[in-house]
């Protein structure tokens, strides 16, 4: 397995000052995967993807794509943040944003061409979103500029892909575009690594699991990692019974 | 060429070259930045006077670009100590560089032309007198020449930035995944403002720059959704600023750089009262519409639940709808003869019945 680990991170340790958001985790995610990263709040969900792409800096610690450091392999990653990290009463529309997921191709100081823009409509058409492309951003629903963000992340044309949080507070058409955009992506060999939320959906949508709490729980597929055990470690005692029942439906799925 | 035209030409050559920074300025929220940078610069000045043994522009520039860049860092890195807010740590830092700055002058040259007044107002008005020489010859007033290289600087600086302004700004997140440090862009956009800054405030004086910087941004930002017009719009509000200001002031006999970010001031009043898609009149416009509209679909659908019910005639009596619903007469009046105009409701003496499209239209209100 270590000969295909697409992320590879040794011993990363991220604190806030004294505080260490994420203590000493070792981690190897396999190709090909679709792969959720679950925790409670303050778990350091997020902080593992930032730390991991550079965004903040590692207290300890080392991450490496495709066996080499981030720096030199920006262009196989791309990345969709959260929807509210950007402000989207910005002056532009649906297009120009996915055009900005191929800048990192075109490199500095030249400008998008014809060949981006009509690439950017080719990402923005496969997440439905292909009528809204000259809609200004900010007049979008919140499902629609989470496709806006997952198209621009297509526009990228990455191998592997980090996703921040993108099922939150989207509409049941969105979520199930996202399903199928993931299935998509996994389809064509690609690895998709996402901060989920819901238990009870991951099971589903995802075929690989990393549970984290400050430290790292467990991480393999759902068979071995799906557990009470590891759920109660990650959550603490008093999710044990939302647990068993979202464990439940799965067994009887 | 005559003094006003000097004057005109410095003015819109000013409000160009900060109103084509602006843009970002105002996108990234950073107008007490700005505010910041063009007081704190003056200490920055105070040392290349001193250095230079005298006034020297190209000093001058680099010692308040380093000043600009010093009061950045110093603010940053006292939010970053989170103990101090945002706007806290700019209010700690900028007077700070600004009473250095003060202190420098009054004690070292109290006796010479480097008066704070000066730099706090500026002197547009002499903007004719004060002429470039080079080798003995006569190349015209300074503040055109001045002004017109920041304009070049300004301007090629953001369309060459262009893209990597833009993602910078919109997603830094983004923009640093893909390897466009916004850390470098942040830093290239302030000493870029703080150099624009030393060659306007000789002008407009480093009060007014701010506004230069910051109003026409901001009333472009009311009357467009794109990028690239609202920067255009911007220079153009500026310039315009500059052209009816001196008109002012000289009809008024009143300080010019004063009048012009007057009207500055009242352009982006103008905007935000009448921009038609986000001024403060469309949008109550736009309000008023949609209560009438939904009051009007409020009614037909009320009279489609009493519709062939035994108290229909009680249920639909105009009166009766104005105590059932709580509607003021007036607003009574007008969502009636809306609902009359288009169609859905017929009146015969007190009772309101249904017309077919009205019945349809209830039908479609219910279904959504």
């Amino acid at each position: 397995m270590s000969e295909q680990a697409v992320v590879r991170i040794n011993d990363l340790t991220v604190a806030y000052g004294e505080k260490p958001v994420l203590w000493d985790v070792d981690l190897e995610l396999p190709e090909g995967k679709l792969i959720a990263i679950i925790g409670p709040n303050g778990a350091g969900k997020s902080t593992l993807i930032k730390a991991t792409l550079d965004l903040i800096p590692r207290a300890a610690g080392s991450v490496e794509i495709f066996g080499r450091p981030y720096s030199e392999q920006r262009h196989l990653v791309g990345y969709v943040p959260q929807r509210g990290s950007v402000d989207w009463d910005f002056p532009t529309n649906a297009l120009d944003v996915v055009m900005m997921g191929t800048y990192g191709q075109i490199g500095w100081f030249k400008r998008p061409g014809k060949r981006e823009r009509e690439w950017a409509s080719h990402c923005l058409e496969q997440v439905g979103m292909a009528d809204y492309a000259n809609r200004q951003i900010s007049q979008l629903s919140g499902g629609q500029q989470q496709r806006v963000f997952l198209a621009r992340a297509l526009a990228q044309n990455a191998k592997l892909y980090f996703m921040d949080e993108p099922f939150v507070g989207v509409d049941a058409m969105t979520e199930r575009a996202i399903v199928d955009l993931l299935r998509n992506l996994r389809a064509q060999g690609k690895t998709v690594v996402v901060v989920h939320h819901d238990l009870d959906s991951a099971p589903e949508y995802f075929d690989w699991l990393v549970l984290l709490n400050v430290r790292l729980i467990a991480a393999g597929s759902f068979a071995e990692t799906f557990t009470p055990e590891n759920l109660t470690r990650t959550y603490g005692g008093r999710m044990q019974l939302l647990n068993q029942a979202s464990v439940a439906t799965e067994v009887t799925r | 060429m005559s003094s006003g035209v000097v004057i005109i030409l410095t003015g819109v050559l000013v409000a160009s070259a900060c109103a084509v920074l602006g843009c970002f300025l105002v996108l990234r929220k950073m107008a007490m930045l700005t505010d910041a940078i063009s007081h704190a610069i003056l200490p920055g000045i105070v040392a290349a006077y001193f250095f230079a043994h005298g006034p020297n522009i190209l000093a001058g520039f680099l010692g308040a670009a380093i000043a600009g860049l010093i009061t950045v860092v110093l603010i940053e890195t006292l939010q970053n100590t989170r103990r101090v807010g945002n706007e806290s740590a700019i209010g700690i830092i900028f007077p700070a560089m600004f009473a250095l700055g003060t202190f420098l002058v009054s004690k070292f040259f109290a006796n010479v032309h480097l008066d704070t007044d000066a730099i706090l107002y500026g002197n547009i008005e002499f903007s004719s007198l004060d002429v470039l020489f080079i080798n003995g010859v006569n190349l015209g007033p300074q503040s055109l020449w001045i002004m017109g290289a920041l304009c070049i600087i300004n301007f090629s600086f953001v369309i060459i930035f262009y893209k990597e302004l833009k993602l910078a700004t919109f997603d830094p997140g983004l923009a640093a995944t893909l390897g466009f440090s916004p850390v470098l862009i942040h830093y290239a956009l302030m000493s870029i403002v703080s150099v624009t800054t030393v060659g306007a405030f000789t002008a407009v004086g480093a009060i007014l720059v701010v506004a230069l910087m910051i109003v026409p941004a901001a009333t472009a930002y009311l009357l467009t959704d794109r990028l690239p017009r609202m920067i255009m719009l911007s220079v153009l509000v500026g310039s315009l600023s500059a052209f009816l200001g001196y008109w002012l002031a000289m009809l008024l006999d009143a300080s010019i750089a004063g009048a012009m970010v007057s009207v500055a001031g009242v352009l982006f009043g103008l905007a935000l009262l009448f921009s038609p898609s986000h001024g403060l009149v469309a949008r109550w416009l736009r309000v008023e519409e949609q209560r009438n509209r939904f009051a009007s679909e409020m009614l037909v659908v009320h009279l489609l639940n009493h519709e062939g019910s035994p108290e229909f005639a009680s249920e639909n009596n105009i009166h009766h709808l104005r105590q059932e619903l709580r509607w003021s007469d007036e607003f009574t009046k007008r969502v009636l003869r809306r609902a009359h105009n288009e169609g859905l409701i017929q009146q015969r003496q007190d009772i309101l019945e249904l017309t077919e499209t009205g019945r349809q239209r209830a039908q479609l209100v219910i279904a959504r």
